[in-house]
């Protein structure tokens, strides 16, 4: 298959798994507002795998659509990364989680918005704009945890500190020729971002040092396969079902 | 405004509104039926939400955190109006998790299969709807504005429970199957939603009389059942009631009560699911409890920072200063939140909610107040920064305004033939 078919599935397949996790808040969340924010949040990353996932089966023309991309691929045939498959943990460590990684998906979709190629600019166009609120959340609240109770403080620096070896793979090279981008040259920007939000959290940087790898080539973690096992069961339970 | 102005009021069948004097028990009995309507919608989330990691395709699965969303967003514009009465939503939040208010029977039964994801919305959102729309009507000001709201909602919840269904009932035999399975589950906890028979409501009476409620129970279990007769033929799902007939001198179908013995064992904690679904809805808000905690923290200190930063203050304005981050520790602010809904128009109130501090309560006002593309431009104040005028000088205030028809340009008809006036 073409590069971009892959690149796709990366895009579409972060958010999928992103949303997946997300929702799994929905009857839990600390309080009733936030209950409503971050379904907004995995509603934002379904529609965008959505329309990723439909672009990649129209591209590859084998009559496949979302739902077969979604339900009917094993483990390591998904090309997102690692760090969407964690387990959400508490509060702060999903709020870490979705900073970590709007912060990325804004800077990456603000300039595939720029490309050549129409329907993945268009994609990303208004993709970019719901990845900016997702920032504007989860800065929200990195910055109160970090700067409320002590409680809260040590929380928020454990949840940074566990998610951020998975963020290196956001940086790694990765590309298609029609997105036309070096992930490492966005690295510098979105230290930028992540690093003014944490100060105003009164939370310093972890340092880097063991790095995550594996997931754009289909190699995952062990949280990984009891998601799909939730999110495919029923379909796959039902073989040819229309929904 | 006095008692008897209120009863003038009822009469004339205008509403009332927060700051309007009225009788203890039409008080007390719009919160006790406030509180159990949010209570339902933010119980009701765990049945649905439970099924939202398994959804067979992305489209059913972005459907239905929508939907879950929405209960959430209609406990909090629910939880909203009860705080014009006078009611904290923390106390009422206490008073379910300590079992003393209720909430409705439905959400205590299991969600088996997919199929009962659709079966739940159809029946039950569609007894909700019934039950709504003739709520609507309610002679409580704020509580008929969320419900206009609400129903314009909850009609999607109900449409898209049939549409789920429908694409069952149109595939294999084995989905053909769990639908009709999931409806014989579903239709007995709808049909007790209406509540007891009239002959055995206690509150009924009284809901009636001050026009809290517009329909009884059996009426508008009655005006259901015919509703969704002919929506279970276009299914081809079989209703689990041998008595369902229509009645031509009636013009109604006649149908089997719902046991309600077992309604009010269910609604008295003593169902398939009440004890898992309160166990669960305790421990997300105990387990919440550091977070908005931390968020009451970081208002507090940012208030102290500014209030250093503009100079040292006096004594008594320190002394205010401590007590106001007390408040606030105890729970988030109210605020109020007005919306314009595009270009050219003004900002117009929309509800409330609580939040610790603006930047938080911009966001969630985003997220409550428009995500059905309501509005392009947001404000946020705090309830307590709203000053309003005294409804006891509503007549000194307003009323002489209305003789003074000269202020009118219709008062002075130009003379025909005249242009330009």
């Amino acid at each position: 298959m073409t590069a971009l078919f892959d690149y796709l599935l990366g895009l579409g397949d972060d958010a999928l798994v992103a949303a997946q996790r997300t929702a799994e808040w929905c009857a839990r969340a600390p309080q009733l507002e936030e209950e409503v924010a971050l379904a907004n949040v995995a509603l934002d990353q379904l529609g965008q795998a959505r329309a990723f996932l439909t672009y990649a089966a129209d591209l590859e023309g084998a009559g496949r659509d979302e739902d077969a991309l979604a339900f009917l691929r094993d483990e390591h045939e998904f090309r997102n990364v690692q760090l969407v498959e964690l387990p959400n943990g508490d509060f702060a460590t999903t709020v870490a989680k979705t900073l970590l990684l709007a912060a990325y998906q804004n800077l990456l979709y603000t300039r595939l918005a720029q490309v050549a190629e129409p329907r993945l600019a268009g994609i990303a166009a208004k993709a970019a704009k719901e990845s900016a609120f997702h920032v504007s959340y989860a800065s929200v609240w990195t910055v109160r945890l970090g700067d409320g109770t002590p409680l809260s403080h040590r929380r928020m620096r454990d949840a940074v500190e566990e998610v951020w070896p998975y963020t290196h793979e956001l940086f790694e090279p990765w590309a298609a020729p029609e997105a036309g981008l070096d992930p490492a040259a966005l690295r510098g920007p979105w230290l930028e971002v992540v690093g003014r939000v944490l100060g105003e959290a009164t939370l310093t940087r972890p340092p880097d040092g063991w790095a995550a790898t594996g997931g754009r080539a289909g190699r995952h973690t062990e949280w990984f396969g009891p998601l799909l096992a939730e999110m495919q069961y029923v379909h796959r339970a039902h073989v040819g079902a229309r929904w | 405004m006095s008692i008897s102005a209120f009863d003038a009021l009822i009469a004339a069948d205008q509403k009332i509104e927060h700051q309007d004097q009225m009788p203890d028990g039409y008080r007390e009995s719009l919160i006790r039926q406030i509180a159990q309507h949010a209570h339902s919608e933010i119980m009701g989330m765990q049945p649905e939400a439970a099924w939202i990691g398994r959804a067979p395709s992305l489209a059913r699965k972005a459907v239905l955190i929508a939907k879950v969303q929405d209960e959430a967003g209609h406990g909090l514009y629910l939880y909203a109006v009860a705080e014009t009465l006078g009611a904290r939503r923390e106390d009422l939040l206490d008073a379910l998790h300590e079992g003393r208010q209720k909430y409705l029977s439905f959400i205590n039964y299991p969600t088996l299969t997919w199929a009962d994801v659709g079966a739940l919305a159809w029946l039950t959102d569609g007894a909700a709807v019934v039950n709504q729309v003739s709520l609507c009507r309610t002679s409580y000001g704020p509580y008929a504005r969320a419900l206009v709201r609400i129903c314009r909602e909850e009609s999607f919840h109900h449409r898209q429970g049939f549409d789920l269904l429908l694409a069952l009932s149109r595939g294999t035999p084995e989905q053909r199957r769990e639908l009709q399975e999931a409806v014989e589950r579903w239709w007995w906890p709808a049909l007790a939603m209406f509540g007891p028979a009239d002959s055995r409501s206690t509150h009924s009476a009284s809901s009636m009389a001050w026009r809290i409620k517009r329909a009884s129970n059996d009426e508008l279990r009655q005006r259901f059942v015919d509703l969704c007769v002919p929506q279970a033929e276009a299914l081809g799902v079989r209703l689990p009631d041998p008595a369902l007939r229509w009645n031509a001198e009636r013009g109604h179908h006649d149908f089997t009560p719902p046991d309600y013995d077992e309604l009010m064992r269910v609604v008295a904690g003593d169902g398939p699911r009440n004890r898992q679904r309160l166990a669960h809805r305790r421990r997300a808000h105990e387990e919440g409890a550091w977070v908005r905690e931390a968020a009451a923290a970081h208002a507090a200190k940012q208030a102290a920072r500014q209030s250093a930063a503009t100079g040292a203050l006096e004594d008594t304005a320190q002394e205010a200063l401590a007590q106001e981050i007390d408040a606030v520790e105890e729970e988030w602010p109210l605020w109020e939140v007005f919306v314009r809904p595009r270009r050219g128009l003004g900002h117009t109130h929309a509800g409330s909610l609580r939040a610790p501090d603006a930047a938080v309560a911009l966001h969630s006002a985003r997220d409550l107040y428009t995500r059905r593309e309501e509005g392009v431009s947001l404000w946020v104040v705090p309830s307590r920064s709203m000053t309003s005028s005294d409804p006891d000088l509503k007549d000194a205030y307003f009323a002489p305004a209305a003789d003074k028809q000269y202020r009118h340009a219709s008062s002075f008809p130009p003379p025909e033939g005249v242009e330009g006036l």
